[in-house]
């Protein structure tokens, strides 16, 4: 029987929607990162840095895109004969019916045979929302060394910001005792960043038992306080390092821009700990005589005849002649016409900006459907939209499909506005 | 498809290519920021559906196999069929090199015998341009041709670095003079054959161990009446680098117009090479790049103008670099003049150096790993 000391189960299903459009057709793994990346792209480079060779990677929230791009796991070196990527998504059982993933550990549970297959000794939990590099091969030694039924990354943050996480209250020796979520007055500083390692036995035994009482298992609400509880050994492992949760549009938009710095805190330039993606092909990028290109990022096969201000460009993005782009996330395919100006938004793939668009000017008006989301003054324009020519576009703004003049009032949205056309012609 | 593919890669062109080619074939050398000259004909190769493909080399192999170590990037990981390697071996029956293109493929003799297609393509490595063989073979079938070989009016250019042919008003061939001194016509091999499988076999049985080892000199020269030997004419751009440094420099110099992009990056079906997964090139606050094309992982922090720079470069502050070629893993010091230079890969200029070359026909040429 095949035998693996240890695979990863990637929840790459969620669909993070504080990302707002950015995630309307792809699941929040499987959005763009740092021009030409892809966010699940650093889990499983992880994995593969590792050593690392089986990947579950469970998907559940529009897996089109995270499908096509996994594919049979080529960039990763993850297409192999004895283990290597399986996509595991939801389906029907034996029985009537299927069921969709409910919860974290619920989604874990409904792949034990996928799991008992590989016969593995230790499982590693991971999710698809990070930026991060790590050696998951020094976590499993810490894990072995403690003998500990469960090891759990954390992340020392700010005292002041701990009650955002869920908290690992700890031993001396980093032995855990409690857990909290989001802790209103905390008693540690070390945030769980949802990296778990589980001797496979006993999560296998915790699954199950805990399946039985709650429909919507989570690792975080029920699996970590159930062991606990139990009195088995559960230990916080301390990662020093860079790691990001993307998940709103001003973190994802902050995160992006410091990779453009001089001298980052995230390192993507060396051949250490190489991040791996999946891209068509990887031709040149072209900057015209003229052109302006400072303080940005530009990705494969982009074409630069404008002006292009701190910003990062995808994959064989056009930015036209006259055109500025500054501030900006602009994600790959999607073309700028001459003399638009982008000021401090996020394009999303495959967009197409007519000539002569003014976009994110004006006063900083939250959005007015989605204030939660679009309130830091960054427009946002979904994957596919069009823009026509010469028009105005504020703060805030969402747009989203194929956009005629006529959604343009006096040729202009105005900032915290949405123009959304779903529907496929 | 019913053609398998040889790729002649063996060469080093007599030395044309200087330096570049001192430790590499001409197929490997890198071409337009982020390919080898081989990625081309590979790329036709498997854009055209042809599923076999044998790549003969010879002279300095290491980087070219490095290169094909993995044949997934042109869909070459095949269960049937795929890509073959083939160097010089030594057995019971003889240890020879390659003595020419049709010894070396005679050498490799099983490669034609153990396959059933019907056709046979040969192409050589090292020339840029992007072809659909599935139309030359149709044209060869429609001919009823022995043998077909692609050509291109290359009227202007320097026809004593091309074999010319002569041809009748059907296209079938007449003569047929290698780099001759007074060309009679402009029509140009591309080196680009199509033979039938067992027509090659039984010619190659015939000239080879009579000691005939030039496919052109040794067969298509001498049976030009025998056989039914046609040209097609190839309209495309086709370049190649294999004519010497000035041809090298301009191949590359080429990728910087649109038209020529737009044939090899931004048309379908694209121009593969292996993945190499660089980050996006980096363009700090002193970069002004201007009229060039980039491979990914490089970063600028000065002033770069009508350059074809490669991955993983790295050009500090000050320094100024135009009318050059800057290969993979490159670093231009601070305060750096650089003009009309190929820098080989992992050249390193140290701060406030100038590095001038005569001229765009004849840029200066620094070795792989030269430190200044």
């Amino acid at each position: 029987m095949r035998k693996k000391e240890m695979i990863a189960m990637l929840l790459a299903g969620g669909q993070g929607s504080r990302l707002g459009i950015l995630t309307r057709k792809v699941a929040k793994p499987a959005v763009t990162y740092g021009g030409r990346f892809r966010i699940i792209d650093f889990p499983l480079s992880n994995c593969i840095n590792s050593g690392v060779d089986t990947v579950g990677v469970l998907t559940q929230y529009q897996p089109l895109r995270l499908n096509q791009h996994i594919g049979i796991g080529i960039p990763w070196d993850l297409d192999k004969k004895n283990g290597g990527v399986t996509i595991l998504a939801p389906h029907v059982k034996g029985g009537d019916s299927g069921e969709w993933f409910m919860g974290t550990a619920n989604a874990i549970y409904q792949n034990i045979d996928f799991i008992d297959s590989n016969n593995p000794e230790y499982v590693l939990i991971l999710s698809g929302d990070h930026i991060y590099k790590m050696d998951y091969s020094q976590m499993l030694r810490f894990h072995k060394e403690k003998g500990a039924a469960a090891t759990i990354a954390v992340l020392e943050v700010p005292m002041e910001e701990a009650s955002r996480f869920g908290i690992m209250n700890t031993e001396a020796d980093d032995k855990i005792y409690e857990f909290e979520e989001k802790p209103e007055n905390p008693k540690s500083n070390l945030a769980s960043m949802g990296i778990y390692i589980f001797t496979w036995s006993r999560l296998r035994e915790a699954l199950i038992e805990d399946n039985a009482i709650h429909a919507d298992s989570d690792f975080g609400k029920h699996i970590i306080p159930k062991m606990l509880e139990e009195g088995q050994v559960l230990y916080a492992y301390r990662f020093r390092g860079y790691w990001k949760d993307v998940g709103t549009i001003e973190s994802y938009w902050e995160s992006n821009m410091e990779l453009i710095k001089a001298l980052p805190d995230f390192n993507l330039y060396e051949d250490f700990w190489k991040i791996y993606t999946n891209s068509d092909h990887q031709p040149p990028q072209y900057t015209a005589p003229g052109a302006v290109v400072k303080e940005s990022l530009v990705s494969d096969g982009a074409e630069i005849y404008g002006e292009v201000r701190h910003s990062i460009l995808g994959p064989e993005v056009v930015v036209k002649a006259g055109a500025v782009v500054k501030d900006s996330i602009i994600m790959g395919g999607t073309v700028i016409g001459e003399g638009t100006v982008i000021d401090r938004c996020i394009l999303d793939e495959n967009c197409q900006i007519g000539s002569g668009v003014q976009m994110g000017v004006g006063e900083n008006i939250p959005n007015e459907t989605k204030p939660n989301i679009y309130n830091t003054g960054i427009t946002v324009v979904g994957a596919n939209t069009n823009v026509p020519d010469n028009v105005v576009i504020g703060k805030n703004c969402v747009l989203y499909g194929e956009t005629t003049a006529q959604d343009y009032p006096d040729g202009t949205i105005q900032s915290g506005k949405s123009v959304i056309r779903e529907g496929i012609k | 498809m019913k053609a398998i593919g040889i790729i002649l890669a063996g060469g080093n062109n007599d030395g044309r290519l200087g330096a570049l080619t001192d430790h590499r074939a001409s197929a490997a050398l890198p071409v337009g920021s982020c390919y080898r000259a081989i990625d081309f004909t590979l790329s036709n190769m498997s854009n055209s559906g042809i599923g076999k493909v044998a790549v003969l080399t010879q002279y300095n192999s290491r980087s070219l196999r490095d290169h094909l170590t993995s044949s997934k990037w042109w869909d070459f990981g095949r269960k049937q069929g795929g890509l073959f390697v083939f160097t010089p071996y030594t057995s019971n029956t003889g240890n020879d090199w390659f003595r020419g293109t049709a010894d070396s493929i005679y050498q490799n003799m099983t490669y034609l015998l153990r396959s059933n297609e019907e056709y046979v393509i040969i192409t050589s490595g090292d020339s840029i341009y992007k072809m659909d063989y599935r139309d030359v073979l149709q044209y060869h079938i429609d001919k009823g041709a022995d043998v077909t070989v692609v050509y291109q009016n290359m009227e202007g250019k320097d026809l004593s670095l091309f074999g010319i042919m002569q041809m009748d008003e059907n296209k079938r061939l007449l003569g047929f003079e290698e780099k001759p001194e007074q060309a009679q016509t402009n029509s140009a091999s591309l080196g680009i054959y199509i033979i039938s499988r067992k027509l090659l076999i039984s010619l190659l049985q015939e000239v080879v161990p009579q000691g005939g080892y030039g496919l052109v000199k040794d067969i298509i020269i001498p049976y030009k009446e025998k056989l039914n030997i046609y040209g097609y004419e190839y309209q495309g751009y086709w370049n190649t680098i294999a004519t010497g440094i000035s041809g090298y420099f301009t191949t590359n110099m080429d990728f910087l117009k649109k038209e020529v992009r737009d044939i090899f990056v931004n048309q379908y079906p694209y121009i593969e090479t292996k993945p190499k997964d660089e980050p996006p090139a980096k363009y700090n606050y002193g970069a002004e790049v201007t009229d060039s094309i980039v491979g990914s992982g490089t970063i600028f922090n000065g002033k770069v103008e009508h350059c074809v720079v490669f991955r993983k470069v790295y050009v500090d502050e000050g320094a100024s670099v135009r009318n050059s070629i800057l290969m993979e893993g490159t670093r231009i010091g601070k305060n750096c003049v650089i003009e009309n230079a190929i820098l080989d890969k992992e050249v390193e200029i140290s701060d406030g150096q100038t590095v001038i070359g005569k001229s765009m026909e004849e840029p200066i040429i620094l070795k792989k790993g030269t430190k200044l």
